[in-house]
């Protein structure tokens, strides 16, 4: 079977931020945020329509600076947070904010490219999520699994847990933790984990990875030298609750058994430089993204660590439904982890990559030239995981 | 005679005579010598002396070619001849004359003498007539008294008989005192039977019992002594002898012999095992203390004992191994052959040959001694492989096998003394163990050796040296520790060469289990399969593939901590492992196979396979090596983009430092790799390479023309296209890429390496005008120094490019330095 050939959407500027729209659950809809210092920056609200397979977008403006993280609430469509630069004057500051769209976006029409064109909207600033005492912010986490009243900003080598309060516009420090260390420390990117009832979260700072207890702010565990550079990005399993991701600067994707910290589980080494993303499917864990600023972007079959390691478990009632016999057999033998797919549509490093919220099957990868590539998981795999 | 008579008359004229003899043998027609040579003359009718002389042949011929004076001394001298010639004649009738005549009246005295002589011989025919009649009157007179003496001697024998059965008990009991067994054994032997027929009188019956008694008595002393076990095995066998002939049950003496003969093996056993203790740990020497007082009380030889337990407290006694296993072939392999021929005289060839023994009491009897033998070579192979055990230094292997050839030369005399049994055959088992362990030792001994030359190899690396190579001094300064020795190349060579000396050597010590003059060579186990699966396989190959897993290691264990190996032993290694692949692997089995002449009967590693894995090995290291050395100029790229404040920084005046610190690392890593590896091709370069400009705007002209149709929406897949055209048609670039076995290729790697993580981390910052003008001279001044270490100078363009071009993107006031003062500036340094 002939899979569909990628989708590619190209941005004026050059951007990195990437993020599905989480809430979102029957359109396929990605949010993009752009990095440029001259032009106003703007968010890319990019909706793939499946069946006819082409692209809506719309564009809305993000005056306050270059987007270098995005995230969307889980919970309410409308809402999302940025982390962006601001220039002033002579001096660079990063900052976080909480965003709400239009919300008549989503019954315009953008069959033409002209409509938006000539008005582009401007986000709604609904808080900042400042203090200028914790320094700059790097990423924003929203709380995966509640009510989307709670984020965690990561500024230098604070984690700070906000809660939004009055509709999002009042944001509030709740709790703080604090990374002590000798020199100048940073986290370079975190992740709340979907597991434990949402209490824990994970951060990433050079070649270490760390886990905090929300409810204590204190740390739970530390991976010393996950990697042998930087760490730029992790990932927990959404399926597996010790089981986690990470990816980093010596070009490898490692995971990890948090309960024994002191070996990965199963390193991958198939990029050929820094890995910036690592995603796992949010229902098939064996599915894992990578992106590299090698300009490939790597889909992983990895079996033997998924929480299906035997394949999808079929119910003896379905066996009975007269199903095909032949397929069944196939199902039965074991898979092997290997890398499913490399994908070379881009030309600059892929800094991002992300699982669509409403297809399972569906990945967007942005690169820093401003294309953005929506793929899909090679059907032949999809057929074997599914039946 | 008249030839004798000729000879004796005239031996003086010999050439005379000759011509004499010739003629008289003509005369007779006797001519059958000198045939040949007297032809010519023969057939000459004028020679005088020829056969066939014609007188008026002679005389036409003479008077044809004399002269007359010729003629009248021809004629002189021929009647002289004839006158002589008469002369002779007459001599020689006469002489014959003679003979006849002395022959004639010899003939007449015999003829008197023979008369007489038969005479006396009519004489003595009487005289014997006379004697043979005498003769016969005086044995008729003595035959009476002949007989009678006959009689009486009989008579006296038998009384001699008698008095030696009355006194038989005596004679025993006389025997007994003096401990003459054999004798009393032999003479009651001699007495039985009568004893037996005749006791149905009661005189005999008594002596009979007498005799039982002693005997029996005997027989009990017998027992007695054979079980002390205090006689020598010579007595012993005498003992035994005299048993089976007092009709002992040959079973039991069996047992008892071979318990008996156990009882002092065994003591020999634990003088053995006394040898090997002092080895092990004070409690195990306690127990055996405990043990061997025991035997010490128990046993025959106590002198030997005691001298074993004062050896024990101190450990340095302790014997080698052959000394050891002389020891074991001297006092238990010795005694155990004389046991079991002793054994087999006593109880099976006599058996054979004595009639009253039947066919499976010898059967009962071999079945013993093999349950007996096997039973103790077990012990005694259990002590011999503890002790070959605890030979760990491979230092002399000769010793080793020395003690194993004798060893196994001393059980086959078990094996020729009691074939059929298990004996030898285990211990060519013990003495193949013996080997393989050995060779399992080597193994590790030349591992334990790489890995020792490698810890020197890396001090070596580590000391300071004061003879920099040529290339990097002139850069002098902070680079030169990083600098390779001069020596690198010989460091190389003289790793390579030791560790070549060392798998020699060992083949060397392992070749003497093949020697031609030990016994066991000649096992097919020693010919084949210790050849191609224990030396070939799992000494040499297995060395082999250890250093290739242990190269790989190095950039395993490496790989996250980044530095714990330097990068120049990986370098070193990688060389190492090339070489190998090229050469070394090949040659040393090739040795491998001509010193053992190995017949490959089962599968073997071929060299090609093992080649592959050296350049794997290789390639790792070096692909390693590339990662390492690319990484470390990586991290000083970054720190120095990360912790400058690029927005607030003053006007360049220099090239930064850092720079410099990266070119001279460069020259460093260029002058390392190139003293190891060849040059390797690169691309021809641009007569300009140096002065080559940057186009700042190259991208950003590009995407200024973007910006001015800005905000129309951007359709899928078009307006993209232009800034990316110029990567469409420039080849992707691999960053962390294999590299190959040459200088340009390396150094293509590592600084493909660097300046890709310039790329990355410019772009996560943000420029000010001077930030992206300082970014300018930097990237200008790489680009005078880097573009002559790599293969393609395109590459060092793009990337710079692209560095300079992603600045711009990231510069809030992107006005570029003018071509010219940046050249100006990185001329100035």
């Amino acid at each position: 079977m002939e899979d569909d050939a990628p989708v590619i959407y190209g941005l004026e500027f050059q951007a990195r931020a990437l993020t599905a729209q989480t809430a979102e659950t029957d359109a396929i809809r990605f949010l993009v945020g752009t990095q440029s210092l001259k032009f106003e920056n703007q968010i890319h609200v990019i909706e793939f329509d499946d069946e006819n397979n082409i692209i809506n977008k719309n564009v809305l403006l993000h005056q306050a600076g270059e987007i270098w993280h995005i995230g969307a609430s889980p919970a309410d469509k409308a809402v999302l947070t940025t982390c962006y630069n601001k220039t002033s004057d002579s001096r660079v500051v990063s900052c976080a904010a909480v965003w709400r769209m239009p919300c008549d976006l989503e019954t315009e029409s953008h069959e033409s490219p002209d409509d938006s064109a000539h008005n582009p909207q401007a986000l709604e600033l609904l808080c900042h999520l400042d203090d200028s005492t914790y320094g700059n912010a790097a990423c924003v986490l929203w709380e995966p699994m509640g009510d989307g009243k709670r984020v965690i900003s990561l500024a230098d080598n604070h984690a700070l847990l906000w809660d939004l309060q009055e509709s999002f516009t009042q944001a509030k420090v709740s709790s703080t933790a604090t990374l002590e260390g000798k020199g100048q420390l940073k986290f370079t990117s975190g992740k709340w984990s979907p597991h434990h009832n949402s209490s824990q979260f994970a951060t990433a700072n050079e070649t270490a990875i760390r886990a905090w207890d929300l409810r204590t702010m204190s740390q739970i565990y530390c991976i010393e030298n996950a990697h042998g550079q930087l760490v730029r990005d992790l990932d927990f399993n959404p399926n597996r609750q010790y089981y986690l991701a990470s990816c980093g600067d010596d070009c490898k994707v490692k995971f990890w058994d948090v309960r024994n910290v002191q070996e990965p589980v199963k390193t991958l080494e198939d990029h050929s430089h820094w890995v910036w993303s690592v995603r796992y499917n949010h229902s098939h864990d064996q599915l894992v993204l990578t992106a590299s600023s090698d300009s490939r972007l790597i889909l992983s079959n990895m079996v033997s660590i998924s929480s299906e390691p035997f394949g999808h478990l079929v119910d003896d009632d379905e066996l009975s439904e007269g199903e095909d016999n032949h397929q069944e057999e196939k199902n039965k033998e074991p898979l092997k982890d290997s890398v499913v797919s490399t994908y070379e549509e881009h030309e600059d490093s892929v800094y991002a990559a992300e699982w669509s919220s409403a297809d399972p099957w569906l990945f967007a990868s942005l690169s820093y030239d401003g294309r953005l590539v929506i793929n899909r998981v090679p059907r032949a795999l999809k057929y074997r995981i599914l039946l | 005679m008249d030839v004798e008579g000729d000879d004796s008359a005239l031996p003086e004229d010999s050439g005379r005579r000759r011509k004499v003899h010739g003629m008289l043998k003509l005369y007779y027609g006797l001519n059958e010598e000198g045939k040949s040579n007297e032809q010519p003359q023969a057939l000459d009718p004028c020679d005088i002396n020829g056969p066939h002389f014609d007188p008026e042949i002679y005389m036409n011929k003479l008077r044809r070619e004399c002269t007359l004076a010729e003629l009248m001394d021809q004629e002189t001298c021929m009647v002289k001849q004839i006158r002589s010639l008469d002369s002779d004649m007459q001599t020689l009738v006469y002489e014959n004359y003679n003979k006849f005549i002395s022959a004639t009246d010899t003939i007449r005295k015999m003829k008197n003498d023979f008369k007489k002589m038969e005479d006396e011989m009519d004489c003595l025919s009487a005289n014997m007539e006379a004697i043979t009649d005498f003769s016969a009157r005086i044995s008729g007179t003595l035959q009476d008294q002949h007989t009678q003496i006959t009689k009486l001697s009989g008579v006296h024998t038998l009384l001699r008989k008698l008095q030696f059965l009355f006194e038989l008990p005596a004679r025993l009991n006389k025997c007994l005192e003096l401990q003459a067994y054999s004798q009393a054994v032999s003479s009651h032997r001699r007495a039985r039977c009568v004893l037996q027929q005749y006791s149905h009188l009661p005189s005999f019956r008594g002596i009979q019992d007498d005799c039982h008694a002693i005997m029996d008595k005997l027989a009990q002393e017998l027992r007695q002594k054979f079980r002390d076990g205090g006689t020598s095995a010579k007595d012993l066998s005498e003992c035994v002898e005299l048993l089976l002939q007092l009709d002992e049950p040959a079973e039991e003496l069996c047992d008892k012999f071979l318990s008996h003969a156990r009882s002092r093996l065994e003591s020999d056993l634990q003088g053995l095992e006394a040898e090997i203790r002092p080895h092990s740990s004070s409690s195990r020497r306690e127990s055996s203390f405990h043990r061997s007082s025991l035997t010490a009380a128990a046993a025959a030889s106590p002198n030997e004992n005691i001298s074993n337990l004062t050896s024990l407290p101190s450990p340095t006694s302790n014997a080698d191994i052959l000394e050891f296993i002389d020891r074991g072939c001297n006092e238990f392999v010795s005694s155990l052959c004389l046991v079991i021929t002793s054994y087999q005289e006593l109880f099976i060839v006599h058996a054979q040959s004595d009639e009253l023994a039947s066919k499976n009491i010898t059967q009962m009897a071999n079945a013993k001694l093999h349950a007996f033998v096997d039973d103790l070579a077990a012990c005694y192979f259990s002590l011999v492989e503890r002790r070959i055990q605890e030979e760990k230094s491979v230092g002399d292997n000769s010793l080793l096998v020395r003690a194993l050839d004798r060893f196994h030369r001393r059980l086959q005399a078990v094996a020729k003394l009691l074939p059929g049994s298990s004996v030898p055959h285990h211990g060519t088992e013990i003495v193949i163990r013996a080997a393989t362990e050995r060779v399992k030792q080597y193994l590790s001994a030349l591992q334990s050796f790489y890995m020792d030359s490698l810890t020197d190899v890396r001090q070596a690396l580590a000391t300071p040296r004061l003879s920099v190579a040529g290339g990097a001094s002139h850069l002098g300064g902070a680079g030169s520790g990083r600098d390779a020795p001069t020596s690198l190349p010989e460091l190389l060579s003289s790793l390579s060469a030791s560790i070549l000396n060392q798998i020699k050597s060992v083949l060397a010590s392992v070749h003497l289990f093949t020697a031609k003059d030990i016994t066991f060579s000649n096992k097919p186990y020693f010919k084949g399969e210790f050849c191609s699966q224990g030396v070939r396989e799992s000494l040499v190959v297995s060395f082999i593939k250890f250093i290739c897993q242990s190269s790989r290691q190095f950039c395993e264990s490496a790989g996250d901590k980044g530095g714990s190996t330097p990068p120049i032993l990986l370098l070193l290694l990688s060389r190492l492992c090339l070489d190998y692949e090229t050469s070394t692997i090949s040659y040393i089995l090739t040795l491998t196979d001509e010193q053992f002449l190995v017949q490959h009967h089962t599968p073997v590693t071929p060299v090609t396979a093992l080649c592959a894995e050296a350049r794997e090995a290789a390639q790792k290291l070096l692909n390693h090596y590339v990662k390492v050395q690319g990484l470390i100029i990586s991290q000083m790229l970054r720190k120095s983009v990360e912790t400058r404040d690029w927005v607030n920084t003053i006007e360049p005046r220099n090239v930064r430092a850092v720079m410099k610190r990266v070119v001279e690392d460069a020259t460093s890593i260029d002058v390392q790799v190139g003293l190891l590896y060849e040059e390797g091709v690169r691309k021809a370069h641009s007569s300009d390479s140096s002065k080559r400009t940057f186009s700042v705007y190259s991208s950003s002209r590009q995407q200024a023309a973007r910006y001015a149709a800005s905000y129309t929406p951007s359709a899928p897949l078009d307006t993209n296209l232009l800034s990316n055209i110029h990567k469409l048609f420039s080849e992707r670039i691999d960053i962390f890429s294999s590299v190959e076995f040459n200088k340009v290729s390396v150094m293509t790697g590592i600084i493909k390496i660097s300046l890709k993580t310039f790329l990355e981390c410019v772009r996560l910052r943000t420029f000010g005008r001077y930030g992206l003008q300082q970014i300018q001279v930097d990237c200008h001044y790489l680009q005078m120094y880097l573009w002559r270490f790599v293969s393609d100078e395109n590459l060092v363009h793009f990337l710079l490019d692209e560095i300079v071009g992603s600045s711009a993107h990231r510069c809030l006031d992107p006005a570029p330095m003018e071509q010219s003062v940046i050249e100006v500036i990185c001329e100035r340094g």
